[in-house]
């Protein structure tokens, strides 16, 4: 099956199931869409390959854009600049890469890499360092294992170019790159610390481009077969339903660069006279169902339409939204104790301790 | 005074005189294929009626024309667009994510050159003065008659939007140049489409405006002309010339205001049940919600300031299949009067459960006394069920508020509803879209950044601003209200910068009449 060239339908499901896969954040994959259909429409391809078919020595950079999304609305996403600070690496590495992966499979920075390799020729491997969205450097599976955070290459749309060669933590490197990416207008593309083929196997996320394909391919078969695309991402993600309802009441505020706040969410059918509370920091982070805590990060929170199975941003979830809370399971790395603290519900500052729906009498 | 309402929708031309807020006279007749006949014919039968043609003080038109003809792709003008933004965003070109057809018909070029602000103010790149005079004569030297200019960040700042208009002006006196600032929101794609839109619409709006001056001017009235717009106002017909999509909504708009007015609340839920579509909205200060997001119109995303509307497939001619009880989306339109049963045809419809239910006498209830019982119970709750939750999700809040029901199909509806405290048919309900339009006021507005000022010192001038703006659009100073205060903070811009916007209403004054009259 690898090495496998992606259609562009398969592009099309890719933004469908990556923007369920940022449960609320990562920001909505429309402008990386159209520039794939373009790039597409001009005889671009994009090839995806099996991790574990990385030669150990193999370069692979890892690719993001950072910045704030309101800035993305007016400076539209280029696949000239997703490509710039690869080159900026590779300059100062003085080699070239081998192929190129998503920092983060959830959200628009899913199809980030796919513009790249469809300008470079590079193959994407198919795997992404978090499994979802998540806001900050040090929330991915290399950082919990404890890899090197350096260098960091960060480009400009002008002739600016930002090289980190070297940080002392994952939060030193996310802090300086923060800035460096408000000066040039809270808009960069980057290239984060490159990795070896075998850090990739060891550590990376393995097979979530192919998961959030499959993903949004279901819930578009479901859509065309006008069955419920809700139990669709359910059982091709081997999630749980949590709570059906509708939105009653919306509390949202901007405070040190995050999106915080929650939604109450008061049950329908099933789920008639109870109340889910979701919180959630840029993404949805914990979910409580009449007060007790039912589920929190790192489980995937996904708060989908519960008609079309469309993702629901925080940014714009509303009231009278008929929403379904879903539970996806998180990738094992981020439930082992240092995944926790990286991730785990204290690092969003709720003082809980952290238990899987997917546990066993889990509540 | 007396004023007269005309509201042009796809199907009916409709019309009302108001005397001293009171229907005195209301007419329904067919739209004719050049719009202006049916305006003609409702005028005429109008004056015959009620005889008062010399009394009129102003005459409100509002039409779903200009929407219509994106919608079908017909009597569009080719547009270029102008987008400053280099170095960026150049690989999502102009018109990227429109339909093709649409694309074909409008498309008359893309230049995109270097400018553009940042998020905080500072500029993105210099603005080249020397490239927007080159596109320019290259637009005038392919005759390009119409342009869209659209900046990264010009709705913090249309200063250079303006500057490059000044430029075009130069090379090309006789385009017609629309900015994006002066329509759309944050989201350069989506407001450079609303730009594009509304310079592609730039010769039948002249047109219909000339058609409408002259259609009144034929029937004696010689009070002036208003054009109804999305948001519940009238605008002058040089405002209607320059920005025709301000008018888009202005349909469901007038049904939203005429069931204020009929009604006398100001805070609604307003559902308006027509031949295919049910659409629902909440009254706000007497005024429609706005909707935040995006806005597709035609198949084209766009972010300008539009009703918040849910439209659903419940209307007096939707389809109902007898063996499987599935209702609807498809309708039988405008055809209702030959292809439902109670008036001969043989498609079941929605008027037919209506009539068969005793909500209606429409046509010949013979013809549905056939239909059995427990299917005309079982439809009328899947009416009824999809009815209350579209009004329940256009609610904002979970406190009931009463529910206006509008619209030739409003005997649908079911009595009462959960969330909702009344529903409500008001008088005259067929014609409320023309009642919204006689009674549309002039609005003043002011939007934009404050920097260094105490919240209720910014909030005051604003509003000051706001007030001159609408007695300068035309409004009487003695009726100004405040309908919208709102201050945002922009946590990110320096010099404590604060987004403030407030609109203002009043009453059409004696100045504006004379102003606005031929």
């Amino acid at each position: 099956m690898y090495p496998r060239t992606l259609t562009i339908d398969d592009i099309e499901a890719l933004a469908l199931g990556a923007w369920i896969l940022g449960t609320g954040g990562g920001g909505s994959p429309y402008h990386r869409l159209l520039n794939m259909r373009e790039l597409y429409r001009a005889g671009n391809k994009v090839t995806l390959i099996d991790p574990m078919s990385l030669a150990n020595d193999a370069l692979v950079a890892v690719l993001s854009n950072m910045g704030a999304p309101l800035v993305g609305q007016e400076r539209l996403s280029d696949p000239a600049f997703a490509t710039k600070p690869v080159r900026t690496m590779e300059r100062y590495l003085g080699r070239t890469f081998d192929a190129v992966m998503s920092l983060e499979i959830g959200g628009g920075n899913g199809l980030h890499p796919l513009m790249v390799a469809a300008v470079t020729g590079y193959p994407v491997v198919d795997a992404d360092t978090m499994g979802r969205a998540y806001p900050e450097a040090q929330m991915t599976s290399v950082a919990v294992a404890n890899l090197q955070c350096y260098p960091l290459a960060l480009a400009d749309i002008r002739d600016n170019e930002v090289i980190i060669p070297r940080a002392e933590s994952w939060r030193w490197m996310e802090r300086i790159s923060r800035k460096a990416c408000a000066e040039v207008g809270s808009i960069a593309s980057t290239c984060k610390a490159p990795r070896s083929g075998r850090e990739v196997k060891d550590h990376a996320i393995l097979y979530t481009t192919t998961q959030a394909i499959d993903l949004g391919r279901a819930v578009m078969a479901a859509r065309d077969a006008h069955t419920d695309p809700v139990a669709a991402i359910i059982e091709s993600a081997s999630g749980i339903r949590l709570f059906e309802g509708k939105v009653v009441d919306i509390d949202r505020r901007a405070t040190e660069g995050f999106l915080r706040g929650q939604a109450e969410i008061d049950g329908l059918d099933g789920d008639a006279g109870s109340r889910f509370t979701v919180h959630f920091q840029n993404e949805f982070s914990v979910g409580y169902r009449d007060g007790a805590p039912v589920v929190m990060t790192p489980d995937l929170i996904c708060v989908v339409d519960s008609v079309s199975g469309d993702g629901i941003g925080t940014d714009v979830i509303r009231y009278g939204q008929r929403v379904s809370v879903l539970a996806l399971p998180s990738p094992a790395i981020f439930l082992t104790p240092s995944g926790l603290k990286n991730v785990g519900p204290r690092a969003f500052g709720f003082d809980l301790e952290f238990r899987s729906v997917f546990e066993d009498g889990a509540p | 005074m007396i004023r007269i309402g005309i509201d042009v929708g796809g199907t009916n031309t409709d019309a009302v005189l108001i005397d001293r807020q009171q229907v005195a006279g209301a007419v329904k007749t067919p739209t004719t294929a050049d719009v202006t006949g049916g305006v003609r014919t409702a005028l005429r039968s109008l004056l015959d009626e009620t005889g008062r043609g010399d009394e009129v003080a102003a005459v409100m038109i509002g039409t779903t024309h200009f929407v219509n003809a994106v919608v079908q792709r017909r009597g569009l003008n080719r547009a270029a667009a102008l987008r400053i933004c280099l170095p960026s965003s150049a690989s999502l070109r102009p018109m990227v994510d429109w339909p093709e057809d649409l694309a074909a018909v409008v498309n008359d070029g893309a230049y995109l050159v270097a400018g553009g602000h940042e998020y905080d103010g500072r500029l993105l790149a210099p603005l080249d003065e020397t490239a927007i005079a080159a596109a320019a004569r290259e637009m005038r030297a392919a005759d390009v008659t119409a342009a869209a200019v659209t900046a990264v960040f010009s709705p913090l700042t249309d200063e250079l939007e303006a500057r490059a208009a000044e430029i075009m002006r130069q090379e090309h006196p006789d385009l017609r140049i629309t900015l994006s600032s002066a329509l759309g929101r944050i989201g350069l794609l989506e407001r450079e489409n609303v730009a594009l839109l509304n310079a592609a619409l730039a010769d039948l709006a002249a047109a219909t405006v000339y058609a409408f001056e002259e259609a009144i001017a034929d029937s004696g009235i010689t009070a002036p002309l208003f054009v109804t717009q999305n948001d519940g106002t009238v605008a002058s017909i040089a405002v209607a010339r320059q920005a025709p999509v301000f008018g888009f909504a202005s349909g469901p708009t007038n049904s939203m205001r005429g069931a204020a007015f009929l009604s006398g609340l100001d805070d609604a839920m307003v559902l308006d049940i027509g031949g295919t579509t049910s659409d629902i909205g909440c009254l706000v200060t007497g005024f429609p919600r706005e909707a935040n997001n995006v806005v597709e119109t035609g198949g084209v995303r766009t972010n300008f300031r539009m009703p918040d509307l849910l439209s659903i497939g419940i209307g007096g001619g939707t389809i109902v299949d007898s063996d499987t009880l599935a209702v609807g989306p498809q309708s039988v339109g405008h055809r209702l009067t030959e292809a439902a049963l109670v008036f001969g045809g043989d498609t079941l419809t929605l008027t037919d459960i209506a009539v068969a239910a005793g909500l209606a006498e429409i046509g010949e209830s013979a013809a549905v006394a056939s239909l059995s019982q427990q299917m005309v119970k079982t439809v009328t709750a899947v009416v009824s069920h999809r009815l209350e939750e579209a009004v329940d999700r256009m609610k904002t809040h979970a406190a009931p508020k009463p529910l206006l029901v509008v619209g030739g199909g409003a005997m649908l509806a079911p009595q009462a509803m959960g969330g909702i405290s009344e529903v409500l048919r008001v008088p005259h309900h067929g014609v409320a879209n023309a009642v919204g339009a006689a009674t549309g006021q002039v609005s003043g507005e002011v939007d934009r950044v404050f920097r260094d000022m105490t919240r209720d010192t910014l909030l005051a001038e604003a509003e000051a601003m706001a007030r001159d703006n609408a007695v300068a659009a035309g409004a009487d100073p003695t009726t100004l209200k405040t309908i919208e205060r709102e201050d945002l903070p922009l946590a990110y811009l320096p010099g404590n910068a604060v987004r403030a916007r407030v609109r203002v209403v009043g009453d059409i004054g004696a100045l504006a009449r004379a102003k606005n009259a031929k």
